[in-house]
């Protein structure tokens, strides 16, 4: 499947990937109603890890053997079977946390605005390239496919 | 090839993905004592709580058993086991033969003899029709005061439950403290205090020696110092014990759980078993045991279902690990929390405790080491990124070069050694 890679080497830490994921996975996915007048507030899938002169977007790996399927007790957490991507049925979710357990990336958080539930990458689902990836400006995460 | 799977919860429902992905002809049969397709367990107190509806009780929907041709048995018991004929002997007498069998058979809530356990509106609270008994008997009998016996994980999710129903509970614990098996002093701390500000009376070091009542139904319980707590409706959540009825009377060699090797199979060849029944090794302690959680069983269940289907995968060990919401506050707990409660493990002196607490935003950190591993953890109210944790425990990843970082606000795979990070942020399958 295609996936986000990450090459830390190029990131210089910007955020615009964080800010156009926000954007991206907002009601009205406008910058200044997403940021300003939203409830529940939306917020970034990714996560921007940084320190000194390194950085790098992190966001969900959808593994192959993913920890979170299994933690699941509520059947939120599947793998789409089209693409292969791991995603959660926010609905069905109850909070439990148990996939922020088991997630050795640590790239599940919680949404606790509104009803609590696990909030993670869908790969945006529906765009050609992921939002992070597409408006990255010098190619620090990209989205391909690896055999 | 004929597989047949005895219990239709985590373990065996992880089992039919497994088989099904490795072998797409076999027959698999599945036999449950209950009468639902599928439900997760540690969704009953939610519903209890009216927290989640009945149609949300499936963790797996409608189609799966159809989309992956199983045959359903429900509503019957797998009542005895007939090694030489490869059979599974139903409560009717129905005989079901298998070439490979899975016992996933879960565990059994413990019930002490105590003098007047008999009573109607004494509950134990592991299974969906638990829940619905509690919850009509509290309709039926107008419930005001509830007594939890037992301040482990499913006491204070049944608590919790009861309290949304605008119940009064009291817990009676017989350790010092509650959740004595999977926190610490001071995270138990944290949550009894929360339970007593949202009016949970709390009871410790004692336990009920006798329940009574005008009738039929229980009234009061009466405590080992003598105290009577009135109560109109008990659940006993004490603990659970692996389910063994089956293979206890068989050549299956049967400790605690039954027995299983790192392919989770027992000491009968094609017979293996999977989840809350087994006991399987613990990767921290290095010792066979049962530890009855939800991911463990899930991940025993696969790697039982693709040995069964013959492809070789191995158990690499679980251990002990639960992320629970308790009053409100998020909890996470992973492998030894609290070393010095570990008896025969050697001294403290071999552990290390690395701490963070702040009492005003009842945030609690604490990671346990040994020999320069992370072997425990426990997180209250901050929970985010506790993964990591959980992973450089797995791993058994050496942390003496970025053991300052490990509790700061920002740790996270940037604060790992980059051979490590490369590996963990570039690799596409992970092994847990």
């Amino acid at each position: 499947m295609k996936r986000i890679y990450i090459r830390e080497e190029y990131c210089m830490g910007c955020r615009l990937c964080e800010i156009h994921c926000l954007v991206q996975h907002s009601k009205s996915r406008e910058i200044i109603k997403a940021y300003k007048g939203e409830y529940p507030k939306p917020q970034p899938r990714l996560i921007v890890e940084e320190k000194g002169y390194l950085s790098f977007a992190l966001q969900c790996r959808h593994c192959e053997d993913a920890p979170c399927l299994e933690a699941c007790i509520t059947g939120a957490m599947y793998r789409d079977r089209e693409t292969g991507a791991v995603l959660c049925d926010e609905d069905r979710c109850v909070g439990c946390w148990m996939c922020i357990m088991v997630c050795p990336f640590g790239v599940i958080s919680r949404n606790l605005e509104g009803k609590k539930v696990a909030s993670k990458c869908d790969l945006c689902m529906g765009e050609e390239t992921p939002v992070c990836v597409r408006n990255c400006p010098n190619e620090a995460i990209v989205y391909e496919e690896k055999t | 090839m004929n597989y047949v799977i005895i219990g239709n919860s985590t373990a065996g429902v992880a089992a039919i993905e497994a088989i099904r992905e490795c072998d797409k002809d076999g027959r698999i049969t599945v036999i449950s004592d209950e009468p639902y397709a599928n439900y997760s367990r540690p969704l009953i107190s939610y519903l209890l709580a009216g927290l989640v509806s009945a149609d949300k009780m499936p963790y797996r929907t409608g189609d799966f058993y159809k989309d992956n041709r199983v045959e359903l048995i429900l509503s019957k018991r797998a009542d005895r086991l007939d090694l030489e004929t490869r059979e599974v002997i139903l409560q009717d007498g129905k005989r079901v033969p298998f070439d490979r069998l899975l016992i996933a058979t879960g565990g059994i809530p413990i019930v002490p003899e105590i003098k007047g356990i008999n009573l109607n509106g004494i509950f134990t609270f592991t299974r969906w029709i638990d829940a619905e008994r509690i919850k009509k008997y509290i309709e039926d009998n107008g419930v005001e005061k509830a007594l939890v016996v037992g301040g482990g994980l499913i006491g204070l999710k049944a608590t919790e439950a009861l309290m949304e129903l605008g119940i009064k509970v009291t817990i009676v614990e017989l350790a010092d403290r509650i959740l004595s098996a999977t926190f610490d002093k001071k995270a138990s701390k944290i949550i009894e205090d929360a339970l007593s500000q949202m009016g949970c009376r709390l009871i410790t070091s004692n336990t009920v020696v006798e329940f009574s009542g005008e009738g039929q139904k229980v009234e009061q319980a009466l405590l080992r110092d003598e105290e009577t707590v009135p109560a109109d409706l008990v659940i006993i959540a004490i603990g659970v014990r692996p389910n063994v009825e089956l293979p206890v009377h068989t050549p299956i060699k049967v400790n605690r759980g039954i027995l299983v090797d790192d392919l989770m199979q027992t000491s009968v060849k094609d017979v293996y078993a999977a989840g809350d029944c087994c006991e399987a090794r613990d990767a921290l302690l290095n010792i066979n045991r049962p530890i009855a959680i939800w991911p463990n069983a899930s991940r025993q269940g696969k790697i039982a279902g693709y040995n069964m289907a013959g492809v070789r995968r191995e158990y690499r060990g679980g251990f002990a690990m639960n992320s629970v919401e308790l009053c409100g506050i998020p909890t996470i707990s992973v492998g030894t929390t609290d070393p010095s409660a570990l008896p025969g493990t050697g001294p403290e002196g071999e552990y290390e405790v690395l701490d963070h607490l702040d009492e005003n935003r009842a945030v609690y950190k604490k990671l346990v080491l040994r020999d320069n591993t992370i072997v425990g953890a426990i997180f209250i109210n901050d929970i985010d990124r506790a993964g990591i944790y959980t992973g450089l425990i797995s791993d058994k990843v050496d942390v003496s070069s970025f053991r300052a970082h490990l509790l700061k606000e920002d740790f996270g795979l940037i604060s790992l050694p980059k051979e490590y990070r490369k590996h963990l942020v570039t690799g596409e399958a992970i092994e847990i």
